[in-house]
């Protein structure tokens, strides 16, 4: 078992010294931004050139909706959110910290990217999981 | 190049058969269409077979042991809930490229209860829940909200589409419901994801429809033009890249893209166009498509489910037959009952749910992930 909890999905890295963040990567021939690594361009078809970036903790609220029948054992009702990071790159989450309640989450809402627990979630060896969550700012 | 045409088609009326297997099940409406335009299986030179949930399944060869075992080539066909309409486009193309006069194609699902989607990777902890949703409710309630938040669309008016749609069955024998739903009742049903209520989402039920495709020459020989349907156009898209399309499905763009190309390729506009079955597999996607489709400038979807243009009787009929809210959606299926309900209007066989003078309609459906099919029919003159 890791003696700290892992990374919920291979986009989210945790540094040895340092704050955790969100992964991403710029194409270098027309600068589309994604979400995690890859090798090629999607948008314009380059091969190669991918560059990481660290994708920012602030966005903005693109779209939701609010869950009310999930899976089995997943707690209701919470918000699935659509987030633009500033800078480029889309994020989908839960949207922590609102009400959910259509009148009280505005479009275009500030939030910030924030890490916690994977909410209690641990894997079959028993490991521990760090995710991330959005929240007002 | 020939024109292609729809000789023979049919569907079973959808519902639940635990009892059966896929095959035995997607034998039914192969049969069906084939009496439809009194031919055999012997007559048939290939079959195109879509079905999703058993895709490694061989479910064409499976259906041919059913129903006749004549050695002719098949083609099993899996793209989401694109599947129907692929199997179709494909018979459709091996026509117009001359390699068969006349081919089957036969979509069939079986299909469990519940949430669709949402499935977690194989390793590590789920997902579901932890980083939004993945069910289809919330995908497809994630994608209403985008158009609220562009055009100020509201509950109410996605609630509409369902109440239409349910009023719609009620006239179609063949649909999975026939009941009336009143607004309230729909907008009161359990809140699955906002905001599609339970009466919002469309039903998992098993089914199966089926076409006979003929090049024109065969479809004269057999002497079948009275009631063939000619294949005005055929467009399947995937989906082009959008900025957010890796975390939000994109169904608008690719559908732009095929309802451009359908009309470029049948030569009509959309006010040519007199019914439309749409893939309304929730009730938020219908309102998305109606702009999609070029049934109304962007951002007027709303105003066309408030003034009743997309009611039988009105404008623009959408999905007269229930659509996949109340008559079903057998995903494998679907493509093809959408071209049997076009069709049977345009044969006007369609009774009480007829659309009166219907000339040209068009099918369209969406796989997520995603693919987009689009076919342009008219009554063949």
């Amino acid at each position: 078992m890791a003696d700290k909890p892992l990374p919920a999905v291979g986009y989210l890295k945790i540094p040895e010294n340092g704050k955790p963040y969100l992964q991403g990567c710029k194409c270098s021939s027309c600068g589309a931004v994604f979400l995690g690594e890859r090798d090629n361009c999607s948008k314009c078809g380059a091969r190669g050139g991918m560059e990481e970036v660290q994708l920012s903790n602030q966005g903005e609220l693109y779209s939701y909706c609010i869950v009310h029948r999930s899976f089995p054992g997943i707690e209701v009702p919470y918000v699935s959110a659509i987030v633009d990071l500033e800078g480029g790159g889309t994020v989908k989450g839960n949207l922590i910290n609102v009400e959910p309640e259509p009148d009280k989450i505005p479009f275009g809402m500030p939030v910030e990217v924030v890490y916690d627990d994977a909410l209690g979630r641990k894997d079959r060896d028993g490991n521990s999981y760090l995710s991330y969550f959005f929240q007002p700012r | 190049m020939t024109d292609a045409y729809v000789i023979g088609v049919d569907m079973i009326k959808f519902g639940r058969f635990p009892e059966k297997t896929v095959p035995q099940i997607g034998s039914e409406a192969a049969l069906l269409a084939l009496d439809d335009c009194g031919l055999k299986i012997q007559d048939m030179q290939a079959l195109y077979c879509g079905n999703l949930g058993q895709a490694s399944g061989m479910v064409g060869q499976r259906i041919l042991q059913e129903i006749g075992q004549t050695g002719v080539p098949v083609i099993n066909v899996s793209n989401a809930c694109a599947t129907g309409a692929t199997a179709f486009r494909e018979a459709w193309a091996s026509v117009k490229a001359g390699l068969y006069d006349v081919v089957l194609a036969v979509g069939v699902e079986q299909m469990g209860k519940g949430l669709l989607g949402g499935g977690g990777g194989a390793t590590g902890i789920p997902k579901e829940g932890l980083l939004g949703s993945g069910t289809m409710p919330a995908v497809f309630a994630e994608a209403g909200m985008e158009h609220s938040r562009k055009h100020g669309t509201t509950f109410e008016q996605f609630a509409k589409v369902s109440v239409k749609n349910h009023h719609h069955a009620t006239m179609n024998p063949k649909a999975m419901y026939q009941i009336e739903t009143p607004l309230e009742t729909v907008m009161n049903a359990e809140m699955i994801s906002y905001p599609n209520t339970k009466l919002m989402c469309s039903v998992n039920v098993d089914g199966s429809a089926a076409a006979v495709i003929a090049s024109e020459s065969k479809a004269r020989e057999l002497g079948l033009m009275n009631r063939a349907i000619k294949v005005r156009a055929s467009v399947l898209t995937s989906d082009p890249w959008q900025e957010r399309d890796l975390v939000m499905p994109d169904v608008n763009t690719c559908t732009r893209l095929a309802a451009k190309q359908a009309y470029e390729m049948a030569g009509v506009g959309p006010e040519d166009v007199d019914l439309i079955e749409l893939h309304d597999c929730f009730a938020t996607a219908e309102i998305l498509h109606y702009e999609n489709l070029g049934l109304c400038p962007d951002g007027e979807a709303g105003r066309m489910i408030d003034d009743g243009e997309v009611e039988l009787g009105g404008k623009i009929p959408v999905n007269v037959s229930g659509g996949l809210l109340s008559k079903g959606h057998p995903l494998g299926a679907t493509g093809i009952a959408n071209i049997y309900e076009v069709s049977t209007h345009l044969r006007g066989e369609a009774g009480e749910r007829q659309v009166e003078g219907a000339r040209i309609g068009l099918t369209h459906v969406i796989g997520l992930g995603s693919a987009c099919g689009i076919h342009i029919l008219e009554k063949a003159s």
